[in-house]
């Protein structure tokens, strides 16, 4: 008892982080649906790419040998708005490319396209590291300020790689909230949202607000995958795959479609990750480790959407759409 | 003002429209009659851009509307108020109202803003409140002033009157008139033929996609083959 009171803070410190990358990822998913009832399943390979661009930058800084020269809060700023924008604009180019001329037909198909593109982008990735780097595991370059902690108390031990991840998310979440809620593009996005044919009818430009609506997405898929390069150091071109499927649960946890609902999401399934990942073998005398983590907080996901089948912020999803 | 030429437009293969020509002049309040599935909101989505004619033309003031996006049309001054009303359920009256004018400078809204205050002062009461959450009369209300807001020189109305409760059909074809009293050139769709006919100017009458007639309010509401359609008797 007394040392799962004294982990806790770790704990909750290491729930957070996860949660708030989980929600990053979750918005690119929730968002896309929003505008367009589907899921973009390349979304996890636009993570991925945010993260190949920020090791891609420190990289070359460091071969250049700015990395050792420019002020670190410099050095961050250029890999993340690389990330964001490039990964912005390739989740535009895959909307338009693999998407948009199949809007027409049945969902599924988009759906299988997506699929397509997922496998096209990580191979692409891989193909492309190969030839440049002859690896496609790339290590993020350690940055001697990331690697400080500060202590805060005596159980709690906060690395600013952790304080990065948490200020940086709550900064864009924010941004985004202002953006969504509180600006006329954002209203439009909102618009084309609950029924396209009549905000087009308003003077909105649906595909351009589709087009846009993929762009915030992908740039903050982006922003998730640099902050996850950064703290977890290794990437490869499939490192996507199991964040993207938890992030999208996340976004199904809050309710699909739902922005503060992949937030929500995206932190309580971070929190019960962490909790499973630290207390499970406490509380089992070691019978189940960590390992089970994942068993343990889709069990509760499961119990969750099973009593709320539209999530936790859902609501009722458009009956048809013409 | 607004000029249609024999306009032919297909949903897959069901020919909608079969060369529908008709005119509405600057300042009239003209109405569409005719029974289900004659073509009328087939014809008003065509004027307003969901729907794309595979002949013929559509004028404003004289510049071609038949090719422009629906997003553009509402630039060129036409406003359309959809059939079923349409308002975003999700958004509060006054969000509905404000992204009527999204075409238009936020800053320049206020006088439609407070006309539509003026027309249903219902909807100023309740600013606030989720557009979901209101009674289908309040919502038809909402819907034509969010129309209003993009401050069109051409007002297209789907069935305004669908499923209200009769003092509500009343009143909003009162509202109505009073629109078109404020120098908005109407083009109405209604079932309700008497009700139509009493506040329009003139009128065509579709049946199975073509006009099989046309006249003043007066001549048609005289008219035989009318009243015996859709005047009962």
């Amino acid at each position: 008892m007394e040392l799962a009171l004294e982990i806790l803070p770790q704990v909750l410190l290491d729930g957070i982080v996860l949660g708030f990358m989980y929600a990053l990822i979750a918005l690119g998913y929730t968002m896309v649906y929003g505008v367009l009832e589907f899921i973009n399943f390349a979304h996890s390979e636009i993570f991925v790419l945010g993260a190949f661009v920020g090791v891609e930058v420190l990289l070359l800084l460091q071969s250049a040998g700015y990395l050792a020269i420019l002020h670190p809060l410099i050095i961050l700023l250029l890999v993340i708005v690389a990330s964001m924008v490039i990964s912005g604009f390739a989740a535009m180019a895959l909307e338009r490319v693999a998407y948009r001329p199949l809007l027409g037909g049945p969902r599924l198909v988009a759906l299988i396209s997506a699929i397509g593109a997922s496998f096209f982008l990580q191979d692409g990735l891989r193909l492309f590291e190969s030839l440049w780097r002859n690896t496609f595991y790339l290590n993020y370059p350690s940055l001697e300020f990331l690697d400080q902690t500060v202590p805060l108390a005596a159980n709690l031990v906060i690395p600013v790689k952790s304080i990065l991840v948490i200020v940086t998310a709550l900064m864009t979440l924010a941004g985004l909230y202002v953006f969504v809620n509180r600006t006329k593009l954002g209203m439009a996005i909102r618009a084309v949202a609950q029924d396209p044919d009549t905000a087009s009818l308003m003077g909105v430009p649906v595909n351009q607000v589709i087009a846009l609506t993929f762009f915030v997405g992908g740039a903050l898929g982006g922003l998730a995958g640099v902050l996850f390069g950064i703290h977890y150091s290794l990437v490869n071109p499939y490192t996507g795959f199991i964040p993207g499927m938890k992030a999208f649960t996340a976004a199904v946890l809050g309710g699909i479609g739902n922005i503060p609902g992949a937030m929500v999401g995206g932190m309580m399934l971070g929190l019960l990750e962490a909790f499973a990942a630290s207390y499970l073998s406490l509380m089992t005398d070691g019978a189940f480790g960590a390992e089970y983590k994942d068993v343990v907080a889709f069990l509760v996901l499961i119990l969750i959407l099973i009593f709320r089948t539209k999530g936790l912020l859902g609501e009722k999803v458009r009956e048809s759409k013409a | 003002m607004l000029k249609v030429s024999g306009i032919h437009v297909y949903y897959g293969a069901i020919h909608a429209l079969k060369g529908i020509s008709f005119a509405v002049e600057q300042g009239e309040l003209v109405t569409l009659l005719g029974a289900n599935g004659a073509g009328k909101t087939t014809t008003l989505k065509t004027l307003s851009g969901l729907l794309r004619p595979e002949r013929g033309s559509v004028e404003l003031e004289g510049n071609g509307l038949h090719k422009v996006d629906a997003h553009e049309i509402v630039h060129r001054g036409v406003a359309h108020v959809p059939e079923g009303r349409k308002v975003f359920p999700r958004f509060t009256v006054l969000e509905n109202l404000k992204i009527g004018g999204y075409a238009r400078d936020n800053s320049a809204l206020a006088p439609e803003l407070d006309f539509v205050f003026q027309l249903f002062p219902r909807l100023k009461e309740r600013q606030k409140q989720y557009a979901g959450t209101l009674s289908g009369g309040e919502q038809q209300m909402l819907a034509i002033g969010r129309g209003l807001m993009a401050k069109p020189k051409l007002l297209l109305l789907d069935e305004p009157s669908m499923g209200l409760a009769p003092k509500f059909v009343e009143q909003i074809l009162e509202n109505i008139r009073a629109i078109n009293k404020a120098g908005v050139t109407v083009l109405l769709v209604e079932q309700n033929a008497a009700m139509a006919l009493a506040i329009s100017h003139r009128g065509y009458v579709l049946e199975t996609g073509q006009v099989i007639l046309a006249g003043t309010a007066s001549e048609l509401a005289g008219n035989d083959l009318v009243r015996q359609a859709y005047l009962g008797g």
